[in-house]
């Protein structure tokens, strides 16, 4: 988790500007929840299950090109829900890619769901451990699992939730399954009540691991507290020219 | 926010990228694979060891056939546009009666009861509320038909079959194979359309797909088509036939644009915008049961409402421009007919006429009022007596044969209407597709030329229509 205490995530204006700076109305707000996934999960009916808007969801990839906001009230907490477009990775240069990437690194949702679809969970899981290596603050949102059933494939909810480190909630989004408790989920989540210990890639190889150790190590000497420092010399090792000028202009100090 | 002037980090980030070697991004990919089958493995278990994929797997085998895939895919559009053709020809007599038959002449004597100016009567009831309410009562019913069909087949899933089956073709022409995406999606509405080429991430191909989305037929455009078809295509046939033929000539005008498509796209990729195609990874989602009433609910309001609004809003204006040019004079004759007299000889020359390509440039905003713009400017051009009702009275006439007897008036042949189908194919797009060109590409250069472009070929391709059909017709 972060080194943030509990009492500033809590409060209504916790970086409250760096999301302003995302285009993002955070007056009248209390958390921000950022809805993240693969293309074709169901991501979303999951959006509309949880806002009650009804944002069309087509059934073909690259739907949600643009990014949707909608909201929702519970337990006399105010949500703001972002939909980002939905992806396979968040590794390449195309603009859908970059927008959730930035989006959850810079603009530090309160949580981020990850709808996955339960019947290709191998595959899903490439961005969900791409996500966790950015934020813990994460709900996994075990989609579809009526489809998955039918393909006769039963998923260990509490294996997943123990090794990826985050609560997991199965739900069937068209008929409203699971809404309740992955809103409870969330909360909790949100108001720090559950602290994720999220999964970092383990199996990379040897010379990989050694660099991002010795870079990652380097910008936490200069970023003490960064909570995502491996993610950050991920994509400086990529090139990626957003983060490049983020550490040249100091501006990952505001992620601390 | 205060500059770093320690870049150590930037230049440990290359010196060790230096060291990684260019395999860095896949050595990354193969680690977050190999952790996601781990936990996987774990996680899931498979009863029986069989998935049960049979079902999708054999509709795609079928729809995805090197034989029957593009057979198929013609085959469905031609029944969805035959079901928006026939069907919305009722409900848009009704439209038409309630709004223009009735409301029109109650709204005309309240004004003579107040005793509204001329002038300004003329301009909101004849000028902006008959273009708004010739746009409601001619799009809305072919929307309200075809968008939720479109959006029934989008969510069953067969959309990424057709980007699979013209992957091949996308590849040869040097574009990207989503693009087959985005060109449906301009079927519905090419500013939607251009906006859906973020999920390309080449930004070449992106450009290419942007420059030619307009080469999809859009809605604003069909009902232009259908009324031109049915006047001077469908009456070369016995009556019984008329629907049919009419129908498939437009098919014929949409799939010509998916032609262009593909030789723009070509050009492009051959000298300005040469470059490696891109692979991609195009998943084939299983076939979900659509929702039925929901999907109605969510496409017309989504959908429907949305570009009715926009052309609302689009053809309010326009109508006041088209009174108002039909009403000003300069000398003896009216702006509009001055107009047409200058824009009469290249459009006879490339085979349409001054009337067109004045109603082309009133519409820039909203594809949808060609039509009503065409016939009142034909009207009032000619000093037809008997029908519509003065200068810059947007009308509808009560049949479609009304309407090709004031057209054949105006000079017009079966040759014009073929004209006028393919250059409402090839022509600018409308404003509201070139300013979200302009915002996509932030390029004044790649506007300008994603707007003048199909123009250019539209004025070629009529004016060779036009010169074979003078040696060949007659």
């Amino acid at each position: 988790m972060t080194t943030n205490q509990i009492g500033c995530e809590d409060c209504a204006f916790h970086n409250v500007n760096s999301l302003k700076k995302l285009g993002v109305d955070t007056s009248d707000t209390d958390y921000v929840i950022a809805l993240a996934g693969n293309p074709n999960t169901g991501k979303s009916t999951v959006f509309n299950a949880l806002t009650g808007l009804r944002q069309h969801t087509g059934n073909w990839p690259g739907k949600t090109v643009v990014r949707a906001e909608g909201g929702y009230l519970y337990d006399d907490k105010k949500y703001k829900l972002i939909d980002l477009p939905g992806t396979y990775s968040l590794l390449s240069t195309s603009q859908d890619e970059e927008v959730a990437r930035n989006f959850i690194l810079f603009g530090k949702p309160d949580v981020t769901i990850i709808v996955v679809d339960a019947s290709r969970l191998e595959r899903n899981l490439n961005l969900v451990l791409q996500i966790l290596e950015i934020t813990g603050k994460a709900v996994l949102c075990l989609n579809l699992i009526d489809e998955a059933e039918r393909h006769n494939i039963k998923i260990d909810e509490r294996e997943l939730a123990k090794n990826l480190g985050i609560p997991v909630v199965a739900t069937i989004a068209r008929t409203q399954q699971g809404i309740p408790e992955l809103l409870s989920t969330i909360r909790d989540v949100a108001i720090g009540k559950i602290i994720c210990k999220p999964r970092k890639v383990k199996s990379l190889s040897a010379s990989l691991e050694e660099s991002v150790n010795q870079l990652a190590k380097k910008i936490e000497e200069q970023f003490p507290g960064l909570p995502n420092s491996r993610w950050v010399a991920f994509r400086l090792l990529e090139g990626d020219e957003r983060i490049t000028e983020a550490v040249l202009n100091n501006e990952l100090k505001e992620l601390v | 926010m205060n500059k770093n002037t320690d870049n150590s980090i930037v230049q440990l980030a290359s010196e060790l990228r230096w060291k990684l070697g260019d395999n860095f991004h896949d050595k990354l990919t193969e680690g977050i694979y190999t952790d996601a089958s781990l936990i996987a493995a774990q996680a899931v278990e498979e009863h029986g060891k069989k998935r049960n994929y049979t079902l999708d797997s054999k509709i795609d085998k079928i729809v995805t056939s090197k034989k029957w895939g593009f057979p198929i895919m013609i085959g469905i559009l031609s029944v969805i546009l035959w079901i928006t053709i026939t069907g919305a020809n009722y409900p848009s007599g009704l439209l038409f009666n309630l709004l223009i038959d009735t409301l029109y002449p109650a709204l005309k004597s309240l004004a003579a009861k107040i005793g509204m100016v001329w002038w300004l009567d003329g301009l909101l009831i004849d000028g902006i509320y008959l273009a708004v309410a010739w746009v409601v009562s001619v799009m809305l019913p072919p929307m309200a038909i075809f968008f939720p069909l479109f959006t029934l087949l989008e969510d069953f899933g067969y959309l990424p079959r057709v980007a699979f089956n013209m992957d091949a073709l996308f590849k040869k022409t040097g574009a990207h194979g989503k693009q087959a995406l985005t060109m449906s999606m301009g079927w519905g509405c090419n500013a939607a359309g251009v906006i859906a080429t973020r999920i390309i991430d080449s930004p070449r191909e992106r450009l290419i797909a942007i420059i030619t989305n307009n080469f999809s037929l859009c809605n604003g455009r069909w009902p232009t088509q259908i009324l031109i078809a049915t006047i001077f295509i469908g009456a070369l046939v016995p009556a019984s036939l008329s629907g049919a033929v009419a129908s498939l000539s437009v098919i014929g005008i949409a799939l010509l644009g998916v032609a262009f498509m593909f030789l723009t796209s070509w050009m492009l990729s051959t000298t300005v915008l040469k470059g490696e195609v891109s692979t991609f990874t195009l998943e084939l989602p299983p076939y979900r049961p659509p929702r039925f009433w929901q999907t109605i609910y969510t496409s017309v309001i989504d959908r429907t409402l949305i570009v009715l609004w926009r052309a609302v809003v689009f053809a309010a204006p326009a109508g006041a421009v088209i009174w108002l040019v039909s009403n000003v004079h300069i000398g003896n004759l009216t702006l509009a007919d001055q107009l047409i007299g200058w824009l009469n000889p290249f459009g006879v020359f490339v085979g349409l006429n001054g009337i067109i390509l004045l109603a082309y440039i009133i519409a820039i905003p909203a594809n949808e009022i060609i039509i009503p713009t065409i016939l009142m400017l034909t009207v009032a051009n000619l000093n037809l007596v008997g029908v519509g009702s003065g200068n810059g009275v947007m009308f509808e006439l009560d049949s479609n044969l009304d309407t090709a007897n004031v057209l054949m008036a105006g000079g017009w042949t079966v040759l014009t209407g073929v004209n006028l189908m393919l250059f409402s194919l090839l022509h600018n797009p409308c404003s509201t597709t070139i300013y979200t060109i302009y915002q996509e590409t932030k390029s004044i250069k790649w506007t300008t030329v994603a707007s003048i472009l199909p123009i250019i070929m539209g004025f070629v391709v009529t004016f060779l229509v036009t010169q074979f059909w003078h040696i060949f017709i007659g």
